[in-house]
């Protein structure tokens, strides 16, 4: 199942928008290859990008690690938590990669103001972009779950589907890097997003 | 052993509590802030550690502490070197006693800064040696190493980062931290600490006989290290650092490869030794040719950012692999260098995909954040025909449409005294100069003390957020607390501008309109210099519950798109012009109830607008 490049590095990509939750979705990753035995490097944004910019975060493991970027056209899985922001970093995901994009829409200043237009992106334009598509609609049901919040969870559970990390290594990372009042309705949408992917 | 997942910032943190590290003082900058952040956060129990007003101030606090004895630190972004290169030139004349490393973090790309100057230059000029460490673990092994050489060579030591190994996250092992046990205790001894000309002269002669140490140091040194490749194939040999290591690693795997983590001074036995024993030298490093230039000095004959007539590694931007396998296509293509490789061990190109032409994407430039108090102060200021000088921080997003409202930057603190320099030029139209809270503490205070007493006639603001919060909401003077969450005085702008002697200072609301609009028309209109201070806790660093969100009433919105103007993220605005409240974003901040003439904008009730 598993997707490796010939150095045998796994790579995984979180985008969405500043304030999302993609962080703490990259450090669920990274925790789930840590406790698996790997090697393993990220990446995030940082500083101005982060105000309510484009964010991407990537995640690599595998028995030796080099660099934490990933090279275009060598992730194993792209999970976008917003609909246009998935588009912006396919160039990322091998030919044979799995997305899983989230339905939600977050209207950029750009197109408020006028300058610039929102395309029209529902499940079947993306299927041409995406040909292994997992559409989510993820807020509404990490919402249905009891918050709203654990929508990034749902997407990291459809992408566990493609990673060889077990379902204790997941469990164990969600309840290390989650608050603990938050760990139940995580792990509920975890095992949600891997129903949606079967 | 204890495995953790560091960043590189994370990892030098850590490096400095294991250093027996006592005193640390930095200033925020992307991508530097989360060493001591983190230092604060998790081992400010363990020594000093403390925000200044600038990265002067912060060099000089550890260069102090290091003349006790103890071992300190200073952290800053790359430009906030510029503004502690003073200290920096001399201590490197007259040394340390205590390891002293100053951690600069370099942004190849420009992530988040307003030039992409290589600190390794710095180093140079000052000359002082420079460590750089390629991932999270090396961060850590690096700081240590920075304190012994600091330590048994009397001299600073610069840590270069860059934005890539400071947030990117790495396995890194942890230990305990050294026992020092030392008594901070100085020695008066002014022939070794007071530079006076006399004295100076001998550091002089003295600074350059520790040049030539460090250079032998540095050719023994494990920070570099000599990667020969075991099929014996010497025909290309590799010369890196930092980040751009990782990178070789994936792209040639077949190199033998010269890392350095130790740049400067240069490790001329150890360029020699390695040039003579493979056929061609190849110098692969981020931003300007620093080792290239100098190997090219020893007369080794090594490409870098040029192959013949064209281009080959750029000295712009960062490097990561995809720009490496395009260097190295050039390379296996170029009839000089093609006879280097065999045509098995290519490395592909990125696979191309057969995908339809993607849609125009609507860009998602960083804006003001939603409840942002600066966006009440830009859509004031911008019905007003001025110049306006602005300076660095999340204000600089006022650029921006629609806001659009600033018309120069050059530095900290430059917000006020470029405009002094507009304002003296007699320009045609009036000027406004605008600092921050953090920025006016940095150094916006003496263009302040500079308008006051030459009787210059710009209008200042400061847009006193009462937190410094580009760089992810650190305290500052006014903030009232320290890095270590200790309640503080309160530096207060105001007061202190009277204190320089500014007569006309006024505190409005940038929230309000109103009394915004008419402290700019009253300070732009006279002829004597006002400070206008437009004070607002930043939303984000000061969260109150939200009780209340705006909806726009349909019915009442003749779709005018004037609260669009705002440019505020939770109004969103369809194509047909439809406007909409985003309920998840909004944060009742009442600007757009005041500049909608009809009446649509009405708050109501958080739990009416959907969210729980």
């Amino acid at each position: 199942m598993t997707q490796q490049n010939s150095n045998n590095t796994t790579s995984v990509v979180l985008v969405g928008v500043g304030g999302q939750g993609i962080l703490l979705a990259s450090a669920i990753v990274a925790q789930a290859a840590l406790d698996s035995g790997y090697d393993v490097k990220t990446n995030e944004i940082h500083g101005m990008a982060q105000r309510g910019g484009s964010v991407v975060a990537q995640i690599r493991y595998g028995e030796k690690i080099y660099s934490p970027l990933i090279p275009k056209g060598t992730a194993t899985v792209l999970a976008s938590l917003e609909r246009v922001e998935s588009l912006r970093y396919v160039d990322y995901l091998a030919p044979n990669g799995l997305a899983v994009v989230s339905d939600q829409i977050i209207v950029p200043t750009t197109v408020s103001s006028g300058a610039a237009s929102y395309p029209t992106l529902d499940e079947e334009t993306l299927r041409k972009y995406f040909p292994r598509l997992v559409y989510v609609r993820a807020v509404e049901q990490a919402a249905e779950l009891g918050n709203a919040r654990a929508a990034n969870t749902i997407l990291l559970g459809s992408l566990s589907t493609q990673l060889d990390l077990s379902l204790d290594a997941w469990e164990g990372a969600i309840s290390k890097r989650v608050k603990p009042a938050f760990v139940d309705v995580n792990l509920k949408a975890f095992h949600l997003g891997r129903e949606l992917a079967q | 052993m204890t495995k953790q997942l560091l960043s590189g910032n994370e990892a030098i943190a850590r490096g400095a509590l294991e250093a027996g590290v006592t005193v640390v003082s930095g200033y925020p900058g992307t991508p530097s802030t989360e060493i001591l952040e983190n230092i604060g956060k998790f081992y400010g129990d363990k020594m000093f550690a403390e925000w200044a007003p600038n990265e002067k101030v912060a060099f000089e606090t550890a260069a102090g502490a290091s003349t006790t004895g103890a071992r300190s630190m200073t952290t800053m972004k790359l430009v906030g070197l510029n503004v502690a290169a003073d200290p920096l030139m001399t201590l490197a004349y007259v040394g340390v006693v205590g390891g002293f490393v100053a951690v600069v973090a370099d942004d190849p790309g420009m992530n988040s800064s307003q030039n992409e100057q290589d600190t390794r230059l710095f180093a140079h000029f000052a000359k002082v040696p420079v460590l750089e460490p390629s991932d999270a673990a090396e961060a850590k092994a690096f700081t240590l190493a920075g304190y012994e050489i600091s330590e048994k060579f009397g001299t600073p030591v610069i840590l270069r980062t860059t934005t890539t190994t400071s947030h990117s996250r790495g396995v890194v092992e942890l230990a305990d931290p050294i026992a020092l046990n030392r008594t901070p205790s100085f020695k008066s001894d002014p022939q070794r600490f007071v530079p006076i000309p006399a004295w100076a002269r001998g550091m002089r002669v003295r600074l350059e006989e520790r040049l030539e140490k460090l250079a032998e140091e540095a050719s023994n040194s494990p920070l570099n290290r000599i990667e020969w490749n075991a099929s014996g194939d010497r025909r290309v040999g590799i010369v890196t650092a930092g980040a751009a290591y990782q990178y070789v690693k994936e792209v040639f795997p077949e190199a033998n490869v010269l890392k350095l983590g130790w740049q400067f001074p240069f490790p001329d036995r150890l360029f020699r030794e390695f040039a003579a024993q493979v056929d061609q030298v190849i110098v692969i490093e981020e931003l300007e040719d620093f080792l290239e230039e100098h190997m090219k000095a020893l007369g080794i004959n090594a490409i870098g950012k040029r192959l013949g007539d064209e281009k080959l590694v750029p000295n712009i931007g960062a490097l990561d692999v995809d720009v490496l396998k395009e260097i190295r296509a050039k390379l296996v293509a170029n009839p000089a260098t093609a006879p280097l490789f065999d045509a098995q061990t290519a490395v592909e190109i990125a696979p191309t995909t057969e995908l339809p032409t993607l849609p125009a994407l609507p860009a998602r430039p960083p804006v003001l954040c939603p409840g942002c108090p600066h966006r009440g102060f830009f859509y004031a200021l911008k019905k007003f025909d001025v110049v306006v000088s602005g300076d660095i921080g999340c204000y600089t997003l006022g650029v921006a449409p629609p806001l659009a409202c600033m018309d120069t930057v050059l530095c900290m603190g430059g917000g006020f005294t470029v405009a002094h320099g507009i304002d003296r030029a007699k320009n045609d139209r009036p000027v406004v100069g605008i600092v921050g809270d953090s920025t006016f503490f940095h150094s916006g205070i003496t263009g302040l003390l500079d308008v006051a007493y030459n009787k210059g006639g710009a209008t200042l603001v400061v847009l006193d957020n009462r937190v410094t919060a580009m760089t992810g909401h650190q305290e500052n003077p006014g903030s009232g607390k320290t890095l270590l969450g200790e309640e503080t005085f309160a530096a207060d702008i105001a007061e202190i501008a009277k204190a320089t002697g500014f007569k006309n200072v006024v505190e409005v609301n940038p929230r309000d309109l109103a009394q915004t609009t008419a402290a700019l028309k009253t300070a732009i209109e006279s002829p004597e210099p006002w400070l206008i201070v437009a004070k607002e806790p930043c939303p984000l660093a000061y969260r109150k519950k939200i009780e209340k969100i705006y909806r726009v009433d349909q019915d009442k919105c003749k779709k005018c798109g004037a609260c669009v103007k705002l440019g505020c993220p939770a109004i969103e605005r369809d194509a047909d012009k439809t406007v909409r409240v985003n309920p998840a974003f909004c944060v009742d901040c009442k600007l757009c109830e005041q500049v909608c003439k009809f009446g649509a904008l009405e708050e109501i009730d958080v739990k009416m607008g959907g969210l729980v």
